[in-house]
């Protein structure tokens, strides 16, 4: 990985609540993540895990309660601070190239020398000889990876990542654990959520478990990390 | 119980004496003689509707910049209010316009923008049906509230512009058409009345649908279980 | 990076996404095709009836085919979620707004202008002599189509009943374009032909008005 052009940053979440319909998807969640740190979400299929990742990238608003990036370094938000997310859905277009594709949001988020940077991003992920290829016709590994390469596109101090692995073959896995390691050791902090324990969630620094909405459990407060990752669900 | 009982006999009364002055005390008009107090009924209920959209206006907009559910609540009942005065209106002009025309519908520039509005709301009632989750429901149809009150006038217009070059007759005059003291009297009373009805009736309609979100809620969280 | 130039980008997708399929438009065109012909059988095309149904009848074919065209519009964005993707890359979200009202306002003029030579032989029309008169008038009822359907379809896209559901939100609000473009084209049409400018400005008035109430709110339309 390219040295760091970015300054750590961390987030602090302040007694989020989320509401939909009546019903609260997180209640009173209060969190602080240190710049560096590499924490792994874990919990039960609704138990607010995506909604908390959603928050963080900000395409969620909170019902109640703040969220804020710390050490940002003019305490605005330009692009660099916006955090890179990968979600479940690749969040790239089918019809066009990976190439064109990157060339997108790299424009959008006005990346110096797009052409260049999406370049070199190619190559990271693995995905040159297939640049003009269109997304349709890549397997889940590689739309993965043009998902991961559209999230770094502006070298963003924090990583979101909902459930990453899903969908992977074990080479995908791996690959994806390595890319995650890269990220890590480059001073980024990642916030991921997953399930149970695999070589991806060895990577983590920290982890929490989330349950109906809440902190049930953190290893910076005791838990052990296997304590959450497998809590002994059906 | 028995204050909102109480409150609803005063309603009904009022409108009670709001027909008996429309019947009895206005005096008879010339050209259209008994036919023409229904005019009382209509041009009232036309303004009790669109005020009642007014309402579901702003309560659109305070919806979206609050996010309190009551906004939402209100919206709704004063657009189920104002669609029902609408459809009394809509209904109103062809009772008149058989006998005196001899025709049910006239594109009249009044009842074609009025008609416009109907489709309006029903189209936002409509699409509160179609969104399931109560938050989002809420937001798309304040929204579309919004953009629909915004039309509003702009239909208006150009229905006033265009279609009124057709001969078409004029229905009820309006209530600046030189209207006689008495007659005036008997319309701003009815006007009242209507109004009075409007806002009892939102009132009703909003505590039903406070009654139904709470049994959702309830019924969700039982769910969750 | 700026809203305009977010715009152009997402504009140039847009048309480049739709340029490669072409489906949008050969959809929107064959159905304005059959409409036209359909409505033909409704009246005796002699150049009086013409002149005085035909315009109207074009400007509902219009707003039908837009009604069906927009639909895509914010559906496509919800396969891969990559609205998700367009929220966290651009400066404005108008942006979006921006660039597929663009977008739909060409792909709506290009049907529109491909369709009016059929439609003038069809009715017997003489569209030459007062060819960039309707020129402007398409631009401006296309403006004010786009601006409003763009806008709807984002709220048609998160409900049920969808295919239905745009059309009926679309169609009442649209009223007004409906009125003031045929009656501006009847005119045009007319066998002295004159220009209803109280009509364009009408138009341009709508047009001024929906863009900022979608500026107003677009960001809410957009919320999750």
């Amino acid at each position: 990985m390219t040295a760091p052009s970015f300054s750590p940053v961390g987030l602090r979440f302040e007694n989020i609540d989320k509401r939909y319909g009546g019903l609260l998807a997180l209640r009173g969640v209060s969190l602080t993540i240190g710049a560096g740190e590499c924490v792994v979400f874990a919990g039960r299929n609704g138990s607010g895990k995506t909604t908390l990742l959603r928050i963080a990238a900000r395409l969620v608003r909170p019902s109640r309660g703040e969220l804020s990036f710390t050490g940002a370094p003019s305490g605005g938000e330009d692009s660099a601070m916006r955090p890179g997310f990968v979600a479940h859905a690749t969040m790239v277009y089918d019809e066009l190239t990976a190439e064109e594709n990157l060339l997108l949001f790299a424009r959008l988020l006005g990346t110096v020398q797009p052409e260049n940077r999406v370049e070199a991003l190619l190559q990271e992920v693995g995905l040159s000889n297939r640049r003009a290829s269109r997304v349709r016709t890549f397997s889940r590994g590689m739309r993965q990876r043009v998902a991961i390469a559209r999230a770094l596109l502006h070298e963003p101090a924090v990583l979101l990542l909902d459930e990453p692995a899903t969908g992977l073959d074990p080479q995908g896995v791996t690959w994806l654990a390595e890319a995650i390691r890269r990220f890590r050791d480059s001073g980024r902090t990642i916030l991921m959520s997953l399930h149970g324990e695999s070589e991806i969630s060895s990577l983590g620094t920290r982890a929490i478990r989330l349950d109906g909405g809440s902190i049930a459990a953190d290893t910076r407060t005791g838990a052990t990390f296997r304590s959450i990752l497998t809590f002994g669900d059906a | 119980m028995l204050k909102r009982a109480m409150i609803g006999a005063f309603v009904l009364f009022l409108v009670g004496a709001a027909a008996y002055a429309s019947f009895f005390i206005a005096p008879e008009e010339n050209t259209m003689h008994v036919l023409q107090r229904i005019f009382y009924f209509h041009a009232a209920a036309a303004w009790a509707g669109m005020t009642a959209f007014f309402v579901c206006f702003v309560a659109n907009l305070l919806y979206v910049w609050q996010r309190d559910e009551k906004w939402d609540a209100l919206g709704v009942s004063s657009a189920e209010v104002g669609l029902a005065f609408i459809t009394v209106v809509l209904i109103t002009g062809p009772i008149w316009a058989k006998p005196a025309w001899g025709i049910y519908w006239t594109w009249d520039a009044r009842l074609t923008s009025t008609f416009v509005l109907w489709l309006l709301y029903i189209s936002y009632l409509l699409l509160r049906t179609l969104i399931e989750e109560p938050d989002r429901r809420a937001l798309l149809s304040a929204l579309f509230g919004i953009f629909s009150f915004i039309d509003v006038p702009i239909v208006f217009g150009a229905i006033r512009w265009w279609r009124t070059q057709h001969p078409a007759p004029v229905i009820m005059g309006g209530p600046g058409s030189g209207l006689e003291p008495t007659m005036l009297k008997v319309f701003f009373f009815s006007v009242l009345a209507m109004h009075v009805l409007m806002v009892f009736l939102i009132a009703e309609r909003y505590r039903l649908e406070k009654l139904r979100t709470d049994i959702e809620l309830l019924r969700r969280e039982a769910e969750a279980i | 990076m700026s809203l305009f130039s977010n715009a152009a980008v997402l504009l140039g997708k847009e048309l480049r996404t739709e340029f490669r399929s072409r489906e949008l438009l050969t959809t929107t065109i064959v159905f304005i095709l059959i409409v036209i012909v359909l409505f033909s059988f409704t009246f005796d095309p002699t150049s009086d009836e013409s002149r005085r149904f035909a315009p109207g009848l074009l400007w509902l074919a219009f707003l039908f085919a837009s009604s069906l065209m927009l639909q895509p519009c914010f559906l496509r964005e919800q396969q891969n979620d990559t609205l998700s993707a367009l929220r966290l890359s651009v400066s404005d979200p108008f942006a979006i707004f921006l660039a597929k009202l663009a977008a739909n306002t060409l792909f709506l003029l290009l049907t529109e202008l491909l369709l009016l030579p059929i439609f003038a032989v069809m009715y017997n029309v003489p569209v030459m002599p007062v060819l960039h008169w309707l020129l402007l008038v398409f631009f401006l009822a296309s403006l004010g189509i786009s601006i409003a359907g763009t806008a709807l379809s984002a709220i048609s896209a998160q409900a049920r009943m969808r295919e239905l559901l745009l059309p009926l939100l679309m169609l009442p609000l649209l009223t007004p374009i409906l009125v003031a473009s045929t009656e501006v084209t009847k005119s045009l049409l007319d066998r002295t032909p004159y220009v209803q400018w109280k009509g364009i400005g009408f138009l341009a008035v709508f047009d001024m008005v929906f863009l900022t109430a979608l500026w107003l709110f677009g960001e809410y339309l957009l919320e999750e």
